[in-house]
């Protein structure tokens, strides 16, 4: 057969590929142990990029849940436009790298003896621990708010059962009604979160319930892509009309303070009640549990690190990543969590080969699906302060979708948003 | 749009370099291409092989080709979603090392869908328009220069294809009378058969 031009391409191509795989960039001679709390974003990556880096290392998850929801795209499974399962993931592909998974809740961390302990009896000794315990929600805050009161009043700030209560709510609901988010103060997991869930609340109301009402009671007199939010608001949903599907009242005044579960009636700190068929109340949050309980938290309830290694700056050989780390400028979104992640597995492996972990790049990007072929994104680029002061955006560099942007330009959005799901979600726990 | 665009580019790497002047003092670079890399992956996958649906392959992308995009998008004189507010994080050098770490990477097609029915006219349509300087379909060659497109997420080249249309993305003399003819005998339906063409080409 006579081999034509775009078949011997097609197999020199596949012969150069086969010959790139594998040897570079590996770091021989980094041994040892590493434990990971937390099977989330931050932790995922963290574990995997470690076995991709140095496979000789050995890295265990510690992880109560067998399988993960992510929190990103979930304001499409509350909106309806995804089924809750296209947000599931399994472990099976971090196992098939080689990381080991543990489920068990993890209760104390011993810096000194270097050792996990979990609920269920178990330790793990470890060389070097990475803590990814996202966020601990603090429903005493709000007079009124419990995790048994959470199963009324879903939060819906960790995926999974909790955003299947909230969906089965909002389909309950007859048309007319009126849905609360109460948005919680800063910081907190996903800065645009509680927005881009009133715009998919909205859009299900616009298309399912029209006479319905979804009212934000924010802690927060001002938010992440305001201006962009706002402005998709009033295209799609009336927003600032009397007819408006979206209202917006912004703190400190219109803060929840108190909720009533038995009179489905939320109370402001100005002393408003508001009473609707739906409450979500998505309340103030800081680091999670065992940063708390590990002595990795500071005042503020948050984890200081270093910038290089997100070593924890008050528990030498543990690092922290994600959410639950105080990342200078960088925000709390599943995107920082994964570059998080990598540059703490490129330190670890570099610790453990007694090596000086090298310079460090981050980056942040983060849809927000306003509704209808309309997104739009924030990104940044990050460096290291030369004197290890802080992470900071590079000038001129990251930002905001324009606000002049065209309409095929905020549909393009949409699909670079889904891109970024299925990519993140690809490199994380594939 | 290499040559016709050069002194643009150069005016605007002059720009940001006396821009980037203060940031280099209170910034630490420095940063290795597998260390730089590494944080597209959350858009354009692991090692820049995207799993979809819109987000461009870069894993395999000719050096070249990655160096003039890039400034191309940090200078604006490219139309970008996003990827202009990303590339002005970067130096110039900071791209040259992320260009030779994703040349060094397997380019892995894009399993997507495709109207089979259209790939026979795509590929009579590419051999007479496109093949000249797009040899097989942009498949990566040895020591040549080639742009992807065969195996490319057909969404990223639908937007790329409007942009050159609509001048939002510099375009070759060549490739623009090309263009122009295809368009002209062919219309829109000719486009969506090049581009089911190069979606086969898994």
């Amino acid at each position: 057969m006579k081999m034509n031009r775009r078949d011997f391409v097609k197999a020199a191509g596949a012969a150069s590929a086969a010959g790139l795989i594998g040897l570079p960039g590996l770091t021989f001679g980094a041994n040892g142990k590493v434990v990971v709390v937390g099977g989330g974003t931050g932790g995922a990556t963290a574990a995997g990029y470690i076995k991709r880096l140095a496979p000789s290392i050995d890295v265990t998850v510690i992880e109560p849940n067998r399988e993960y929801y992510t929190c990103y795209m979930s304001n499409e499974v509350i909106g309806g436009d995804r089924a809750l399962d296209t947000i599931r993931v399994s472990y099976d592909g971090l196992r098939a790298r080689g990381v080991q998974f543990v489920h068990d809740m993890a209760t104390g961390i011993d810096p000194d003896k270097r050792v996990v302990k979990t609920a269920g009896g178990q330790e793990f000794p470890y060389d070097r621990c990475i803590v990814a315990p996202g966020i601990e929600l603090l429903h005493d805050k709000i007079e009124g708010y419990s995790e048994a009161a959470s199963e009324i009043m879903p939060h819906a700030w960790k995926a999974g059962e909790q955003t299947r209560l909230l969906r089965a709510q909002l389909e309950a609901m007859d048309d007319g009604g009126v849905a609360i988010i109460s948005a919680p103060p800063n910081p907190y997991r996903c800065p645009p979160g509680p927005y881009e869930r009133a715009s998919q609340i909205a859009h299900y109301f616009k298309h399912h319930k029209p006479k319905s009402k979804i009212i934000i009671l924010d802690a927060k007199p001002a938010f992440s892509k305001q201006a962009l939010f706002t402005q998709g608001w009033e295209r799609l949903y009336g927003f600032g009309t009397a007819n408006a599907l979206l209202e917006w009242r912004p703190g400190p005044d219109d803060a929840v303070t108190r909720v009533d579960t038995d009179e489905m009636l939320v109370e402001t700190d100005f002393g408003d009640q508001v009473k609707a068929q739906v409450i979500n109340i998505i309340p103030p949050q800081r680091a999670g549990r065992i940063a708390q309980v590990s002595g990795l938290a500071d005042d503020s309830g948050w984890c200081p690190i270093d910038f290089r290694t997100f070593e924890s700056r008050l528990q030498p050989g543990i690092h922290v990543i994600g959410d639950a780390c105080i990342a200078g400028e960088m925000p709390k979104s599943a995107y920082s969590a994964n570059s998080q992640g990598k540059v703490a597995a490129a330190a670890v492996v570099a610790l453990l080969a007694g090596q000086a972990p090298g310079v460090p790049s981050y980056v942040n990007t983060c849809y927000s699906i306003v509704g209808q072929d309309y997104g739009i994104s924030v990104a940044g680029v990050y460096k290291l302060a030369a004197d290890g002061s802080t992470i900071a955006s590079v000038p001129d560099s990251g930002g905001l979708t324009p606000m002049d942007a065209p309409d095929w330009a905020l549909a393009r959005e949409v699909q670079y948003a889904y891109s970024w799901y299925d990519n993140i979600v690809h490199d994380t726990f594939g | 749009m290499k040559r016709r665009t050069k002194l643009a580019l150069y005016a605007s790497i002059l720009l940001f370099s006396t821009l980037n002047t203060a940031q280099a003092e209170t910034l630490l670079s420095g940063a290795d291409a597998r260390t730089l890399a590494m944080t597209c992956a959350g858009c354009h996958g692991t090692d820049g092989a995207s799993v979809g649906p819109a987000s461009p392959t870069i894993g395999g992308m000719y050096r070249g080709y990655f160096i003039e995009i890039m400034e191309g998008f940090r200078s604006g004189e490219i139309y970008s979603t996003v990827m202009g507010r990303i590339a002005r994080g970067y130096t110039d050098d900071e791209i040259e090392l992320m260009a030779d770490y994703f040349m060094s990477k397997p380019f892995v097609p894009a399993q997507q869908s495709y109207d089979r029915n259209l790939v026979p006219v795509g590929a009579r349509l590419h051999d007479r328009y496109c093949e000249r300087c797009h040899a097989d379909g942009g498949i990566p060659l040895e020591d040549e220069e080639y742009f992807i497109l065969a195996g490319q997420w057909t969404p990223y080249l639908e937007y790329a294809m409007e942009d050159f249309l609509a001048d939002r993305r510099p375009i070759e003399r060549r490739m623009k009378q090309e263009l122009d003819r295809l368009m002209r005998r062919e219309g829109p339906d000719g486009l969506q058969a090049i581009f089911a063409f190069y979606g086969s080409l898994q």
